[in-house]
């Protein structure tokens, strides 16, 4: 068996199986939100929540602290479920999800969850967030910095503007402190992506605007880890990683359904998957022995 | 009468005002200066334009602070949210456009990933207003003061000459915070002086003939030289006795000293180069119909669109001259009778 940082492998597909449960059972509780996002990118969560990112639970406001911006706010539920199993607050106030008076908004939203770095829900705006830190800490810490700035966005909001916008202004800033990965799942609230806005070969795109760019399986977390360890490695440009992503991974129902995209599991459906996903639980035992 | 002695003696201003030959410095100019002051006092200001370094005046930063400025290309989502990102690491952004294009066009943006995200930086908003001139109406912003106040957080920066833009700029260093500021591009008459004070938050009572007067004028600006040329007309022709206030800070509203002058005068004009919907006039309307409820006519742009000309052709067109602001004045008195 491979260990990887603290967590082996298995640890960590049993991590990611465990947040997805948890997407399952705060959506459930909330009635609404979304969730083949958040079951898609719970691989990805897991590989930067328990290897890959220089974070303290315990003390957020850690100034040493990498960044992880998320643009698509709307797969929340992935990023609470993670960060609640990380430690960061009880697994409880997940339930809380959407409520009224809830840290837990239904975008995530600073005021009320201060340790988050950013508000987000509009689409298209995350990457420049995490341009501009990656430039103000080298302004601070010189190329040399060993502190990373992750973003995370969606294939969908390639259709906003503002993402070129910043792809273009970090492939001409050079920056090496910087990390994109791309939920490239291929479905948005209207579709498929390839009929909603075509967007074709998005490696060849990034790598025009000067990003290093790999394209690789989003569910696989060695791949994921070491696809962001030769990122890293990267000194000369900005990198993009492409994550093939399954929407609604874990929950064959919800696999590939751009109906999936924004509405919650009822009672029924809930049963289903966490049933499912209990079952995979059992798979990743037996073949990680 | 010597008409001087009706400035503020307090503020300090410039007593050459109503000369012809009165200093005239575009307003952005000033913050261009400031920022270089406020870059040399704070460590943590970074500037960040869209293809507009000159007009906007940043070039004085960029030259001097080379590592610190940002230049984001024509691209003014960007502009607003790498910002952002960069307020987020703790730094202090300025950065600058034409206010037609920022927060013209990213208005959400700065809702989201300034003001609902909780960041501080400064929206500069050059070339604001008609008096832009001959580009015509596309480049002329006259929604941005009512796009700004109804943003919670937001600061709205409104000064009426080159010195005073320079002393704000110096101001938001020193109390960093997340604001708006407005600039024009037209050479505007130097109003203040370096002695004069600001205190973001309060206006300032420029001008206020001996006696009770009969209308207050509150000007926000490069149009508040107008409205003292106004004052000081109808003081001389007419005998009428005008109050002329400075708003700078549209938001927050210095609401003690609006209500103050209009229970004194009880009628105002309000006079700003911009829409009338929602901008100062909306503002003064807001807190008057509140706290005071008076009179009030509406010196602005009356929901139409700008177009070309000379920047003095249009301020007539649109009937915010001299002229029209004393128009205003006579029909407002017509009306308190």
């Amino acid at each position: 068996m491979k260990a990887i940082g603290n967590y082996t492998t298995r640890e960590l597909a049993m991590k990611a199986n465990d947040i997805r449960e948890s997407v399952i059972k705060m959506l459930l509780e909330a009635g609404s939100g979304h969730t083949a996002g958040p079951l898609g990118m719970a691989d990805v969560f897991t590989a930067l929540y328990f290897d890959l990112l220089k974070h303290d639970p315990k003390n957020p406001d850690w100034p040493e602290r990498d960044r992880l911006v998320l643009s698509n706010g709307h797969i929340n539920p992935v990023l609470y479920a993670t960060m609640a199993h990380a430690g960061y607050f009880p697994l409880e106030e997940l339930q809380t999800l959407r409520k009224f008076g809830s840290r837990l908004q239904g975008h995530p939203h600073r005021d009320f969850l201060p340790m988050l770095e950013n508000s987000s829900g509009p689409l298209g705006s995350g990457l420049s967030q995490a341009v501009g830190m990656a430039i103000a800490d080298r302004i601070d810490n010189g190329i040399a910095n060993p502190r990373y700035i992750y973003a995370l966005l969606s294939d969908g909001e390639h259709d906003e503007g503002n993402t070129w916008e910043a792809i273009m202004l970090a492939g001409k800033e050079k920056l090496r402190n910087l990390i994109a990965i791309v939920d490239r799942n291929n479905i948005q609230i209207d579709g498929y992506t390839e009929d909603v806005m075509p967007l074709n070969d998005l490696a060849k795109k990034w790598e025009a605007f000067n990003w290093h760019v790999q394209e690789i399986d989003g569910h696989n977390i060695e791949e994921i880890i070491d696809a962001l360890h030769r990122a890293k490695a990267v000194f000369e440009k900005p990198s993009a990683i492409i994550a093939r992503t399954i929407p609604g991974k874990g929950v064959h129902e919800f696999e590939r359904k751009f109906e999936w995209h924004g509405k919650a599991p009822n009672k029924e459906e809930a049963k289903m998957a966490l049933d499912e996903l209990r079952t995979l639980e059992g798979k990743i035992k037996s073949e990680h022995k | 009468m010597n008409i001087n002695n009706m400035l503020n003696p307090k503020l300090k201003i410039n007593t050459k005002i109503f000369n012809d030959d009165v200093e005239q410095v575009p307003i952005r100019k000033g913050f261009g200066e400031g920022l270089v002051l406020a870059g040399e006092s704070n460590k943590d200001i970074v500037a960040l334009c869209a293809d507009l370094t000159e007009s906007t005046q940043m070039h004085f930063f960029k030259d001097k602070f080379p590592e610190r400025f940002i230049e984001v290309g024509v691209a003014e989502q960007n502009l607003a949210t790498v910002a952002s990102g960069m307020a987020a690491m703790g730094k202090y952004p300025f950065f600058s456009s034409y206010a037609m294009f920022s927060p013209g066009r990213n208005w959400e943006q700065i809702r989201t990933t300034l003001a609902y995200n909780d960041r501080k930086a400064v929206i500069v908003g050059s070339h604001a207003g008609v008096s832009v001139g001959p580009d015509g109406g596309t480049h002329q912003a006259i929604e941005d003061i009512a796009l700004m106040r109804v943003l919670p957080r937001m600061t709205v920066l409104s000064p009426c000459d080159a010195i005073q833009a320079k002393k704000i700029t110096l101001a938001l260093s020193a109390n960093p915070t997340l604001a708006y500021l407005r600039l024009a591009r037209e050479k505007t008459p130097v109003i203040t002086t370096e002695d004069t004070p600001l205190e973001i938050g309060k206006g300032q009572i420029l001008y206020r003939p001996e006696g009770i007067a009969h209308v207050a004028i509150i000007a926000t600006g490069a149009l508040v030289a107008n409205a003292l040329r106004a004052a000081k007309d109808l003081e001389e022709k007419k005998h009428i006795k005008v109050i002329v206030v400075n708003i700078h800070t549209i938001k927050p509203l210095d609401e003690e000293l609006i209500i103050k002058v209009a229970k004194e005068a009880k009628a105002v004009v309000t006079v700003e180069e911009h829409q009338i919907v929602g901008g100062l006039g909306g503002a003064v309307a807001e807190c008057l119909a509140k706290s005071a409820p008076t009179p009030i006519e509406f010196i602005g742009v009356q929901d139409q669109f700008g177009q070309s000309g000379t920047p003095k052709e249009l301020i007539e067109h649109y009937g915010m001259g001299r002229d029209a602001i004393e128009q205003a004045v006579l029909k407002l008195i017509e009306r308190k009778v």
